[in-house]
C-alpha cells in the first residue's frame, strides 16, 4: 500500500507513543524500585540515577513481604486448581448435553462476572467470623471461586464445543463410559483452553485486594494487602513499596503476555472474540 | 491419547455424511457433571447473598452488638434511600463513568486504527503486546503507583506539567485534582481494553471489502463510517456494559490511591459501602446498599446477556 511519507511517519510516531503510554507507569515503578530514598524524594524527579538493589534486599529480609507472597501463591494456586477441577466437568456438560434450564444456568455463571465483590464481602465476613474462618487461606480460596469458576466454565465450554462431536460418538460406540469420554477425549484435546482459563484464574486471584483486605488479618495477608500496608506513616518507604509492587506485578505480567491473544476473551466472557 | 484421538477423528470423518446426531445421554448424566460446580457456587455465591438480604432487614451494628440484631423491616432501606451521601456517591460513580468512558472509547479507537493500519510491522506488534501490561497490572499497585506519580513534591506528573510551562499542582490534596488523578490512572489501565476490542472488530472486516473501499475513497473517515463501523458496534456495546459494571465494582485502585478522599471527592460507591460496613460497622445499612447495588448489577448483566448470548437461547 502506497502512502505519503509524512503519513507513514506520523503512523510510526503514533505507535511509539502508544508503546510509551502503555509502558510508562510500569517503567516508572520498576525504575523507582532501584532508586535510593534520596533520589526518590528528589524534586524534580530523576530519570538518571545510580541503581541500588537495597529495597529488594530489604523486602527479602522483612519476612512480611515474602510471607505475603507465599500466601498469595497458596491462595491463587489452590483456587485455580479447584476452579479447574470443578469447572471443566460443568463446561463439558454445558458444551455437549441438552437439558432443561441449561441457558438459565449458563446465564447465572456469566452474571457472576458482573457482581461487585463488596456485595459478597459483607456477608462472607460475618459468615467467616461465625465459622472461625477469618484469616485463613481457605476462606479466600473459596470466595475467589465466585469469579474463577465462571471464567473456567466459560472458556472451557467454548473450547470443548470446538472438539468434533464425532469423536465422542466413535468412542461411545466402542463402549467408553461417559466419564472416560470427558477424561480421555475432552480434557486432553481441550487442554489449551483449560490452560488459558487457569492462567486467567491465577491472574484474577493474584490481583485481588478487597476480599483479602476484609477477610484476612496478620496470618494470611496476601501480597497486595502487604504492599498497601506500607502506605502509612509520615515518610513513606517509596523504594520498598515500589519494589514490592514490582515483585507482585512481574509474574502476572509474564502470564498475561502468554495469554495475550486471549486477553479480551477472558475479560469479556467471550462476548467478543 | 492424541494418536488414538486422531485415529478416531479420521474414522469419524469417514462416517461423516450421516447427519450430525445429537448425543444420547442418561437423564442424570448432566447432573453428575454439573453438580460440583453448581453446588459450590450456590454455597459460596448465592448463600452469602441471601445472608446479605436478611441482614439488610435487621439492625446490625457491630459497635452496638449488645443491643442484638433485631429485624426492622425496611428501615435500613429507608435510611439508605434518604441518605444524601449514598446518592452523592452514586452520582459521583456516574460522573466518573461518563468522564473515563468517552476518553477510553476515543483513545481506544485511535489506537486500534493505528494498530490495524499496515506498515511498521515490528513496532505495531510491540505496541499491541505492550497494551496487555496495563490490563494485567494489579489494581492495588496501580493505586500505589498513582500515589507516587501524582505526589505534590516529587511526582513525575508535575514534572510533565512543568515541561509545558504549567505550575506544579497538588493533585491528591484537592478534590478536582484527586478526581483527575483517578481518571488518568483508570484511562491508562482500561484504554487498552477498548483498543483491543476495537482492533478485533476491525480485523473482522472482510479484506476484499476493505480493499475495494480503499480504492473507492481516500477518506479514512468515509471508510470508518461506512465500512468499519458496523463491525465495531457490538464491541462498543460490550465495552459500555462491562465498563459500567467495572466502575460499580471499582475499589482497589481508589482505595490504595486516595481512600475516597480528600473528603469524599473520590468516594465511589464500592468505597462508600466498604466504609459504612467496615469502618462504621453499620452492616445493616451496608447490606441494604449492597443489595441495591446488586439489583442494579443484575439489570446490567441481563442486558449484556440479552444482547450478546442470543444464539444460545
Amino acid at each position: 500500500m502506497v502512502s505519503r511519507p509524512a503519513a507513514r511517519f506520523a503512523h510510526l510516531a503514533g505507535l511509539v507513543l502508544v508503546f510509551a503510554f502503555a509502558m510508562f507507569p510500569f517503567y516508572w515503578m520498576v525504575s523507582s524500585s532501584f532508586k535510593d530514598q534520596a533520589d526518590l524524594l528528589a524534586s524534580p524527579p530523576m530519570w538518571l540515577f545510580e541503581p541500588t538493589i537495597k529495597h529488594y534486599a530489604e523486602i527479602w529480609a522483612d519476612q512480611k513481604v515474602t510471607a505475603a507472597i507465599v500466601n498469595s501463591l497458596i491462595v491463587a494456586v489452590s483456587t485455580t486448581a479447584l476452579a479447574v477441577l470443578l469447572g471443566t466437568p460443568a463446561a463439558y456438560a454445558l458444551a455437549r448435553f441438552e437439558f432443561r434450564g441449561k441457558s438459565d444456568l449458563w446465564f447465572w455463571f456469566i452474571s457472576n462476572r458482573m457482581i461487585s465483590p463488596i456485595v459478597l464481602a459483607l456477608p462472607v465476613y460475618l459468615l467467616a467470623q461465625s465459622l472461625g474462618l477469618l484469616d485463613t487461606h481457605l476462606v479466600l480460596i473459596l470466595i475467589y471461586l465466585t469469579f474463577n469458576l465462571p471464567i473456567v466454565v466459560w472458556i472451557c465450554t467454548d473450547q470443548f464445543r470446538s472438539i468434533p462431536p464425532e469423536l465422542e460418538q466413535a468412542a461411545r460406540l466402542e463402549g467408553a463410559k461417559q466419564f472416560d469420554v470427558f477424561w480421555r477425549i475432552y480434557l486432553p484435546l481441550g487442554l489449551p483452553g483449560v490452560a488459558v482459563s487457569a492462567i486467567f484464574s491465577f491472574i484474577f486471584s493474584w490481583n485481588e485486594l478487597l476480599y483479602a483486605l476484609v477477610l484476612t488479618r496478620r496470618n494470611v495477608q496476601t501480597a497486595p494487602v502487604a504492599a498497601t500496608s506500607f502506605m502509612s506513616g509520615y515518610e513513606l518507604p517509596w523504594g520498598k513499596i515500589m519494589a514490592t509492587g514490582t515483585v507482585i506485578v512481574l509474574p502476572v505480567t509474564i502470564f498475561a503476555l502468554i495469554v495475550s491473544r486471549h486477553m479480551i476473551r477472558g475479560l469479556t466472557m467471550g462476548a467478543t472474540k | 491419547m492424541s494418536v488414538e484421538g486422531q485415529a478416531l477423528a479420521q474414522e469419524a470423518a469417514r462416517a461423516r455424511p450421516a447427519r450430525r446426531r445429537r448425543l444420547e445421554h442418561g437423564r442424570w448424566t448432566p447432573l453428575f457433571f454439573l453438580a460440583p460446580a453448581v453446588v459450590t457456587l450456590l454455597a459460596i455465591g448465592l448463600y452469602p447473598m441471601l445472608f446479605a438480604l436478611v441482614t439488610s432487614f435487621r439492625r446490625y451494628n457491630l459497635t452496638r452488638a449488645r443491643e442484638g440484631f433485631p429485624f426492622v423491616g425496611f428501615e435500613n432501606y429507608g435510611r439508605v434511600l434518604s441518605d444524601q451521601t449514598f446518592w452523592d456517591t452514586l452520582l459521583l460513580t456516574g460522573r466518573f463513568f461518563l468522564t473515563v468512558m468517552p476518553i477510553q472509547v476515543a483513545l481506544g479507537l485511535l489506537i486500534a486504527l493505528m494498530l490495524h493500519r499496515p506498515g511498521w510491522g515490528f513496532m505495531r506488534s510491540l505496541a499491541r503486546v505492550s497494551l496487555v501490561v496495563p490490563l494485567a497490572t494489579t489494581y492495588a499497585v496501580v493505586g500505589l503507583l498513582g500515589n507516587l506519580i501524582f505526589n505534590r513534591n516529587f511526582g513525575v506528573a508535575n514534572q510533565f506539567l512543568s515541561w509545558f510551562g504549567f505550575a506544579p499542582f497538588d493533585w491528591l490534596g484537592n478534590p478536582s485534582g484527586a478526581f483527575a488523578a483517578i481518571v488518568i490512572m483508570d484511562v491508562w489501565q482500561w484504554t487498552p481494553f477498548c483498543a483491543l476490542i476495537f482492533l478485533s472488530g476491525l480485523s473482522m472486516v472482510p479484506v476484499d471489502i476493505e480493499e475495494a473501499a480503499r480504492l473507492e475513497t481516500k477518506s479514512h473517515w468515509a471508510l470508518l463510517r461506512h465500512v468499519q463501523l458496523p463491525y465495531l458496534l457490538p464491541g462498543l456495546t460490550a465495552m459500555l456494559i462491562l465498563r459500567s459494571a467495572d466502575v460499580l465494582k471499582l475499589f482497589d485502585m481508589i482505595f490504595t490511591m486516595t481512600r475516597g478522599g480528600p473528603g469524599t471527592a473520590t468516594e465511589l460507591i464500592s468505597i462508600y459501602i466498604q466504609r459504612v460496613g467496615f469502618r462504621v460497622f453499620d452492616l445493616g445499612a451496608a447490606s441494604a446498599q449492597a443489595i441495591l447495588l446488586l439489583l442494579f448489577t443484575i439489570l446490567l448483566s441481563r442486558l449484556y446477556i440479552r444482547i450478546f448470548y442470543r444464539e444460545i437461547q
